[in-house]
């Protein structure tokens, strides 16, 4: 067991070190470097060009700039943003806890719907139960999410006026951010209202941003239902009397869940793909919305801080999915 | 029935070729003939754009701006679909970002295709320290969200049309990359293989000529799926401004402009959505019918 975690975790580590080397690249490919970018549009003179080179360390070769560039990664220096003068570091802290609690209810939805509707859909294979969700699920895996938020903003916060169309939380309310998550943080303030407004803004960003996660479990979880369905020990477990939906939830649905749940890890970068338009549309203060601000105002440091920290993330959840999965399934383990 | 002389033989059942056959399975989705149906549409409109737009794509009728579709109150039968704020026809603007956003599927696709499939059978084919140096490096790739990926593409390149469909071509080839290589690896220790190789075939004969043909069925469905994914890709960076630029009549970039008038006018904001969402579909439903079709192990 042991040996399996450790070999797995092994094969993270050179995806890891290119992550980095993708990063560091990215710095200097785009044309003109950072200097030139400072200098603006007036120039500079090159004797001082040549100084903030040095500064920098842009004067050394490329393999001796990539070692600083590590070093400085593992003493946790990312770089400090162009347009704030704030460690990029910081920055993607303090708003990560937005996107997390964004990306945790559109999963929680997804899962919550997604998964019965998938065993539905195998149950009542054929059917218009069947053709109903399947036909859903591919809409909303067809679907461009920017547009779908913009629908739903149109119908339940201006026609409606069901919920709002921006923000975490009203205005009104000044909720101090101690742990970040506004639900949590909103609760703690004490006034009900805040809660309650914390909880309305967070209703149409998780639909947006749960629908292709849901449309993607649901056929996931029909397919690999399925499959399980037509076991022998299914068969077995129904022809020794058991009731029928006894052996689906608990004979069928234990072995269908564990591809499953695979599915669901990898839902990850899907949901900070996502995370980026749902951010913009919606004006949540997540690092989606961070990034493309970065990239639309040239904001190096934030571009390449926030793509390292990102796929770092993303790497880590494949890696504990792959460890789970393992877990679950000795198959694998020992394959 | 015609009635058959005495002593002739009735005809044998003909064997339907493999082209038959895959035509029988795969229109026996409905979904299938659907999406199909709806792509040869698409690339009908997108191919006679000029002919079939009532105006040009950039003609600004500003005595006529933001006049809603015919059927609602305040529409006229001259804009069908109703104008955009500065009074272009949306119909004709539709019509020719079928063209626009069919050309980002089919170049992204092709570039990416044609990449991937050749890392994918060198990695395959080589084995060793190349297939691990390529697969690693796609490893690297697969850990960024594919919208992030294209972003940083975009940031390197600069935003715009062709960078953007750069940008997702990058994306999409680690998932040929894999397939490629994955089913070199099933075929090359095959007989017909060996066979060809005794027979002299030469290495980019067996990679090209001889591997390739057997592992199309993957690719092709991917390359189907592809598309979805490059157009949905493409509106996405058209819609935060890092793709096509204004005034090109592009369905997520029109979105983005038209963002300020959703609720006076939401019409220029739902209909390029639309648009989008019925071309992926058409494409996701035509690739999921291509993969029952030809994927054997799915076969009844």
């Amino acid at each position: 067991m042991l040996a399996f975690l450790l070999r797995r975790a092994a094969l993270v580590v050179p995806t890891f070190f290119g992550v980095t080397l993708l990063a560091f690249s990215l710095i200097h490919l785009i044309p003109g470097d950072p200097v030139e970018n400072l200098s603006g549009e007036r120039g500079m003179d090159p004797e001082r060009r040549l100084r903030l080179l040095h500064q920098f360390g842009l004067d050394k070769s490329l393999p001796a700039q990539y070692f600083d560039y590590i070093r400085q990664l593992l003493g946790g220096d990312l770089g400090t943003s162009l347009t704030t003068h704030e460690p990029v570091l910081r920055e993607f802290l303090t708003l990560f806890p937005a996107t997390i609690e964004l990306a945790f209810f559109a999963l929680l939805l997804s899962v919550i719907v997604g998964l019965p509707a998938g065993i539905l859909a195998a149950v009542k294979r054929n059917t218009v139960a069947d053709y109903a969700v399947m036909g859903v699920s591919l809409t909303g895996y067809s679907m461009p999410i920017f547009w779908w938020a913009l629908l739903l903003i149109l119908f339940f916060s201006v026609q409606l006026g069901w919920t709002p169309v921006s923000g975490r939380i009203s205005v009104e309310y000044d909720v101090p951010a101690l742990s970040g998550f506004m639900l949590i943080d909103a609760l703690r303030f004490g006034e009900p209202g805040a809660f309650r407004s914390a909880a309305s803004h967070l209703v149409l960003p998780s639909i947006v941003l749960g629908t292709i996660p849901l449309a993607v479990i649901a056929r996931m979880t029909r397919s690999s239902m399925l499959e399980v369905l037509r076991e022998d020990y299914v068969r077995t477990a129904r022809a020794k009397g058991m009731p029928r939906s006894q052996v689906i939830l608990v004979h069928a649905l234990r072995n269908a869940l564990i591809p499953v749940i695979t599915v669901i890890g990898l839902q990850v970068g899907l949901l900070l793909s996502g995370a980026i338009l749902t951010e913009t549309i919606f004006s949540w203060p997540g690092v989606g919305n961070w990034l493309i601000h970065g990239v639309q105002s040239r904001d190096y440091p934030v571009v390449q801080g926030g793509i390292l920290l990102i796929a770092a993330i993303v790497i880590t959840v494949n890696l504990i999915v792959d460890l789970l999965y393992g877990v679950i399934n000795p198959r694998i383990r020992h394959g | 029935m015609a009635s058959a002389l005495p002593g002739t033989l009735p005809d044998a059942p003909t064997v339907p070729g493999p082209l038959e056959e895959f035509w029988r399975a795969y229109a026996q989705n409905r979904g299938a003939l659907i999406g199909l149906a709806v792509v040869v549409i698409l690339i009908a409109l997108a191919l006679t754009a000029n002919v079939v737009a009532p105006y040009s794509p950039n003609e600004q009728y500003r005595e006529f701006t933001l006049t809603p579709p015919m059927w609602s109150e305040g529409g006229s039968a001259k804009f069908i679909l109703g104008t955009d704020p500065v009074g272009r026809d949306i119909l004709s603007r539709l019509i020719y970002g079928t063209r626009l956003s069919l050309l980002i599927g089919f170049i992204s696709v092709t570039i990416s295709l044609l990449l991937g499939v050749t890392l994918g059978l060198i990695a395959g084919f080589f084995r060793g320290l190349t297939e691990i140096a390529i697969m690693r490096f796609m490893d690297v790739m697969l850990a960024l969200p594919s919208l992030l990926l294209a972003i940083a593409v975009v940031a390197i390149l600069g935003p715009g049309l062709v960078n953007a469909m750069y940008a997702i071509a990058i994306v999409l080839l680690p998932h040929y990359v894999r397939l490629a290589r994955a089913a070199v690896i099933a075929e090359a220790g095959k007989e017909y293989v060996a066979s060809s190789r005794i027979a002299g075939a030469g290495t980019l004969r067996l990679m090209f000529a001889t591997i390739l043909p057997n592992c199309a069925a993957p690719l092709i469905v991917q390359a189907t799926l592809g598309f979805s994914t490059a157009i949905l890709d493409a509106a996405a960076l058209g819609f935060l401004g890092l793709g096509a630029q204004p005034p090109t009549p592009e369905w997520g970039s029109m979105l983005a402009s038209a963002l300020e008038f959703i609720q006076r006018a939401p019409w220029v904001v739902t209909l390029p959505g639309l648009a989008i969402l019925i071309t992926v579909l058409a494409f996701n439903l035509m690739g999921d019918g291509l993969r029952d079709a030809l994927d054997p192990k799915l076969k009844r």
